[in-house]
């Protein structure tokens, strides 16, 4: 017997291997025309470990100070060996990774999976949406830089609109009434030890429930008789699949961070003013176009309260959007068609014209 | 001949607290709320750490904003106010004019731009006049402005008395 095996059967003798893997070995995943969407929350949380390596690698080096935070960051690229592209992967997989995100969440919701029984299953990926996004938020200062310190700025005084818990939600956030060293040491320690502990607790909770509740079929395919349809087995023919496009995804994340290596830009100055062009990563242009265009005060309330309101309750009823459907009875499938359809042309549209206006 | 044994009627008070029942819920009552108590003596100290401790709000009435002949007329400059930046700018005719380059609307630092002649905020687009007043876009309220003193060769910046 050769070594390998030895091994495998002292554990299998332990653990029963074949009983360990029997939930994996067994599932099955839907065979029909929208079975690729299935690759796209797998292909997210490839990227998910991209960046956890990735963020490893920068840790080894980065310094989480207001003197020292830029210079480290100016050290990794410019004199650590091929640390222009371990900070140029980080930074392209983030934003391939908050894409795949949307993408993922958008397909579930045209496909509705959403439904009974899996409400959970969509909940507790959107509370990885916002991990996300609260990873790139968190993220996007540690280089302390001019667009790095004003987006976190704007971004901190946004949640400090809000009526009652808005000020303390600023201290909270800024660690002082400032975006100062405070505020780098705060979003340091959340966006490399408190945001990957609830990420990677979630991810599991996210895939139990997805191992028990199995691939949904989209209703539309469900009435085409599907039901009595084909399937693949996940292991090893479904899985290779997902190792195929997880290979494709790493090629194009390669090019990308080879081809245009991110920039580092000026360092912050508390007291310059802001750059002409400023703007926020792609995936807050929606929200940075809406607070543009709001106006000053509506019905004798500032604006900007208007919009962290919205935003807030934008994001509370998409969350909860599996529940509403099944309130609005008959009409709900309807309504729910036309609200993902509705969301996805206002952020695609808003975040257009940012882009093409700032 | 079987004996059938009556229980006397609780009239007591006392008695009907015994009963199992409710002796249950009084120490579930208890314990729940020890156990609250000693949730709450953690939560609490948690939440107040997380918060930080409010600075010292050092009211800052005056700064140095540069000295005379650094602007050219038509031009601008910030400077520290406090803990706070603030604009100086030169206008066209040579007098000085200064007021906080923190936007009103979400805390972005303000710009003078010399085409318009007009303070600019890169962030959301927003604009005032040369007296800080509030002109287009979302900013909610004017800047506020400074006195400005020259005092030899330096340039004095000082809040205002009546604001």
């Amino acid at each position: 017997m050769s070594g390998p095996e030895i091994v495998r059967q002292w554990i299998d003798e332990r653990v029963d291997l074949r009983e360990m893997f029997a939930p994996l070995m067994e599932k099955t995943v839907p065979r029909h025309r929208f079975s690729h969407w299935y690759l796209l929350g797998g292909v997210t949380l490839f990227l998910f470990g991209v960046q956890v390596c990735t963020g490893l690698l920068l840790l080894l080096y980065y310094r989480p100070s207001m003197s020292e935070a830029y210079e480290s960051v100016q050290y990794i690229t410019n004199r650590v060996a091929f640390g222009w592209l371990v900070r140029s992967v980080h930074a392209w997989s983030a934003n391939l990774m908050i894409f795949m995100a949307f993408a993922h969440m958008f397909s579930v919701a045209f496909l509705r999976a959403y439904r009974k029984p899996r409400e959970l299953t969509w909940m507790s990926g959107m509370v990885l949406l916002f991990l996300c996004l609260g990873f790139g938020f968190s993220g996007y200062l540690l280089p302390w830089n001019m667009l790095s310190f004003f987006a976190t700025k704007v971004g901190t005084e946004v949640p400090g609109r809000m009526p009652v818990i808005g000020h303390a939600t600023l201290l909270f956030m800024r660690g002082g009434e400032d975006v100062g060293g405070a505020t780098l040491a705060r979003f340091f320690s959340l966006h490399v030890v408190v945001l990957p502990a609830i990420t990677a607790s979630m991810v599991l909770l996210h895939l139990l429930l997805v191992q028990k509740f199995g691939m949904s079929v989209p209703p539309s395919v469900e009435k085409e008789g599907h039901r009595f349809g084909s399937k693949v087995k996940f292991f090893p023919n479904y899985f290779l699949r997902d190792v195929m496009t997880w290979s494709v995804a790493l090629m194009v994340l390669l090019v990308l961070a080879v081809i245009f290596p991110v920039e580092l830009g000026k360092k912050a100055d508390p007291f310059g003013s802001a750059p002409a062009g400023i703007r926020p990563e792609w995936y807050f242009l929606s929200q940075f176009q809406t607070l543009r265009l709001l106006p000053a005060t509506i019905l004798h309330i500032d604006g900007e309260v208007i919009g962290a309101l919205a935003f807030g309750l934008a994001g509370a009823l998409w969350v909860a959007l599996p529940l509403l459907e099944g309130r609005l009875g008959r009409n709900g499938s309807r309504w729910a068609r036309i609200s993902v359809l509705g969301a996805l042309v206002y952020l695609a549209s808003t975040t257009l014209y940012a882009y093409f206006t700032t | 001949m079987a004996t059938k044994v009556v229980s006397p009627p609780t009239s007591d008070p006392s008695q009907q607290l015994l009963k199992p029942k409710s002796r249950r819920k009084i120490l579930r009552f208890l314990m729940g709320g020890s156990l609250a108590g000693v949730w709450m003596s953690l939560v609490y100290p948690l939440v107040r750490y997380l918060i930080p401790p409010a600075e010292a709000n050092v009211a800052t009435n005056e700064a140095l904003a540069g000295a005379v002949g650094e602007l050219k007329p038509n031009s601008a400059k910030t400077f520290r106010f406090g803990t706070h930046p603030a604009l100086l700018i030169r206008l066209p005719n040579g007098e000085y004019q200064s007021m906080s380059a923190v936007c009103t609307h979400l805390g972005c630092t303000v710009q003078y731009q010399p085409g318009t002649q007009q303070v600019w905020c890169p962030c959301h687009n927003g604009r005032y006049d040369l007296n800080g007043r509030n002109i287009q876009g979302p900013p909610p309220r004017p800047l506020v402005t400074f006195d400005v003193k020259l005092r030899g060769e330096e340039i004095h910046v000082s809040r205002r008395q009546d604001a």
